[in-house]
C-alpha cells in the first residue's frame, strides 16, 4: 500500500546473457547474483534505476531507465509544465536539496 | 597533502620507458587539518563548489611502471578517501575532471563518464606511464562508465573497485571484492553526514517564516516551524529505517503527526481562548506540520542511495497532491485566526 517501489524500469532478457559477471560487479544493490549459465536476477524490487548494470553489460541483456530519482527535480520540471523526466538535477550547484555527499 | 608537480616518468624504479612532456602531480595520503576543515567546510554546503582537486594524474608512494591506477572524481571528499586508503601503497591516481562533485552522483550525471575517462587517459599520457593497461575504477562510478567503450577506445581495462576506499586495501591484497563491498548501504553514519547540508539548504526560508509566524501567530507557532524544519531534515534522516513504511512521504506523514501533537496540545489547552479558536488551533498543527516534514521527507529521496526514478515518481504523484490541500488548508485557518488576533477579535 505505501510501497511506491515495488515496480521499476529494469528489465533482463537472460537468453542474451554470456555470463560474463559484470552486473553483479557493478550493481550495488545486489539485484542481480552469479548463476552456472547465466546472471540470475534476485532482487529486482531493490533496483534504483542507477543504470550501470546495463551500461556495462556486453551484449544488452539488460535494460534499464536509469535518472536520479530526484524529487526536487522532478517537481520543479513538473510546475514548470516540462517533462519530468528533464528535470535536470542540480547536486553540485548552490541549490536545491538532491545528491548527498556520498564518496 | 603535499602537493607539488615534476615532470612524469619521474619515478624511483629505473625502468622509465618512454619520454613524456605531461605533468605529474605528487600527493601524500595525510589528511591534514587544513584537509578536515575543508571536509567539514564541504559537508556544510559551504562554498560548494570549491572543494576542488586539479584533475589529472596523481602519484602516491613512489610508483613505478607496473604500479596500479585508481580514477577518482575531483572533489576533495572523493579523493582525500582515496589517498589515504592508499597509505603505505605506491600507486596513480587519475582525478576526473567532475566540477567537483562525488564519483556517484557525478557518474549519475554523466560527469565522471566514459568520455572522461578516455579523454584524461590521453591528455595524461597515462598509456606511456604505467606498461599494464588496466584502471581500478571505484564501483559507484559504473553508471557512468562504459567500461567495454573505454576498453575499445582507450585500449585500457576497467576493474570495478569496491564501494568504499576504506575496503581498498583488502581488495588489493585479495585481489576480489566480496559482495560486502560491493553493496552501498546507506549507514546512520551516512545519513548523519548528509543532515547539514539538508538544513542549509531551508534554513534561510526557515528563518523567515518563523519570525513571519512570531508576529502574526506568537512564539509558540514559530517554534513549531523551527521543529518542524529540523525533524524534517536532521531527525528525518537519522531515524529513516525505523519509521514504518516503505514511502519516503508516508514516513514524513507519520513523523509530521507526532511532532504536530505537542503543539496541537498546545494551542488546544491556551486557556482564555473560545472554543472554536481552540479547536481550528489545534487543527493547523496537525495540517501543515506533517504536509512540511513530508515534503521534505519526499525531497531526502535525492541524497539517499536506494530510491529508483520510477518510485520517486509514483510517490510525487500519490502524495504532492496530499501534502499541498493539507499545507493550503492549514495556512488559510492560520492565517484567518492570526488575522482575528491583530484585529483583536480573539
Ligand atoms: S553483464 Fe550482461 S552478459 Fe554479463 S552477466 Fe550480466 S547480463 Fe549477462
Ligand atoms: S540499474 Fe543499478 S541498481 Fe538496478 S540492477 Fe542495474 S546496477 Fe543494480
Amino acid at each position: 500500500m505505501f510501497n511506491s517501489y515495488l515496480e521499476n524500469t529494469l528489465r533482463y532478457y537472460k537468453d542474451k546473457c554470456i555470463n560474463c559477471k559484470r552486473c553483479t560487479e557493478v550493481c550495488p544493490h545486489g539485484v542481480f547474483v552469479e548463476g552456472v549459465a547465466n546472471a540470475e536476477l534476485v532482487h529486482p524490487t531493490r533496483c534504483m534505476e542507477c543504470g550501470a548494470c546495463a551500461l556495462n553489460c556486453p551484449v544488452q541483456a539488460i535494460e534499464v531507465q536509469s535518472g536520479v530519482g530526484c524529487a526536487w527535480a522532478m517537481i520543479n520540471a513538473a510546475l514548470r509544465g516540462k517533462d519530468m523526466d528533464s528535470g535536470e538535477c542540480s547536486c553540485g550547484g548552490d541549490t536545491g536539496s538532491c545528491c548527498g555527499e556520498l564518496k | 597533502m603535499v602537493a607539488s608537480k615534476s615532470p612524469c616518468c619521474s619515478c624511483s624504479c629505473e625502468e622509465t620507458i618512454y619520454p613524456c612532456n605531461c605533468e605529474l602531480h605528487t600527493v601524500d595520503s595525510t589528511i591534514t587539518i587544513a584537509n578536515r576543515f575543508d571536509h567539514f567546510l564541504a559537508r556544510w554546503g559551504i562554498k560548494r563548489m570549491a572543494h576542488r582537486v586539479e584533475p589529472g594524474l596523481y602519484q602516491i608512494g613512489s610508483p613505478c611502471i607496473d604500479s596500479p591506477v585508481f580514477a577518482s572524481a575531483n572533489y576533495t571528499l572523493s579523493f582525500d578517501a582515496l589517498r589515504s586508503a592508499l597509505a603505505g601503497f605506491d600507486a596513480y591516481i587519475l582525478v576526473l575532471d567532475t566540477k567537483g562533485i562525488n564519483v556517484w552522483c557525478a557518474a549519475g550525471k554523466g560527469t565522471f563518464g566514459t568520455d572522461e575517462l578516455v579523454h584524461r587517459i590521453e591528455t595524461t599520457g597515462l598509456g606511456n606511464i604505467v606498461k599494464h593497461r588496466k584502471i581500478i575504477v571505484p564501483q559507484l562510478g559504473a553508471p557512468g562508465i562504459s567500461a567495454l567503450e573505454v576498453n575499445h577506445r582507450s585500449g585500457f581495462r576497467i576493474e570495478y573497485g569496491p564501494v568504499r576506499a576504506r575496503d581498498l586495501h583488502e581488495y588489493l591484497r585479495t585481489g576480489k571484492a566480496t559482495s560486502e563491498m560491493r553493496t552501498v548501504n546507506f549507514s546512520i553514519y551516512d545519513r548523519i553526514v548528509l543532515t547539514p547540508i539538508e538544513l542549509m539548504h531551508i534554513s534561510l526560508s526557515a528563518i523567515v517564516v518563523a519570525i513571519i509566524l512570531w508576529f502574526l501567530a506568537g512564539i509558540v507557532a514559530s517554534l513549531a516551524a523551527i521543529v518542524a524544519v529540523l525533524a524534517g531534515t536532521v531527525l528525518f534522516p537519522v531515524i529513516l529505517p525505523f519509521i514504518p513504511t516503505k514511502d519516503f512521504s508516508m514516513k514524513g506523514l507519520i513523523l509530521g503527526i507526532i511532532v504536530a501533537i505537542p503543539f496541537s496540545i498546545t494551542f488546544a489547552s491556551s486557556r482564555g481562548l473560545p472554543g472554536w479558536v481552540a479547536v481550528l488551533g489545534a487543527v493547523t498543527p496537525l495540517l501543515i506540520i506533517p504536509a512540511v516534514i513530508s515534503y521534505l521527507a519526499l525531497n531526502f529521496t535525492g541524497s539517499t542511495t536506494f530510491t529508483s526514478r520510477t518510485g520517486v515518481k509514483k510517490e510525487i504523484f500519490k502524495y504532492v497532491p496530499v501534502m499541498a490541500a493539507m499545507a493550503i488548508f492549514g495556512s488559510v485557518i492560520c492565517i484567518f485566526l492570526g488575522l482575528c488576533r491583530v484585529l483583536g477579535r480573539i
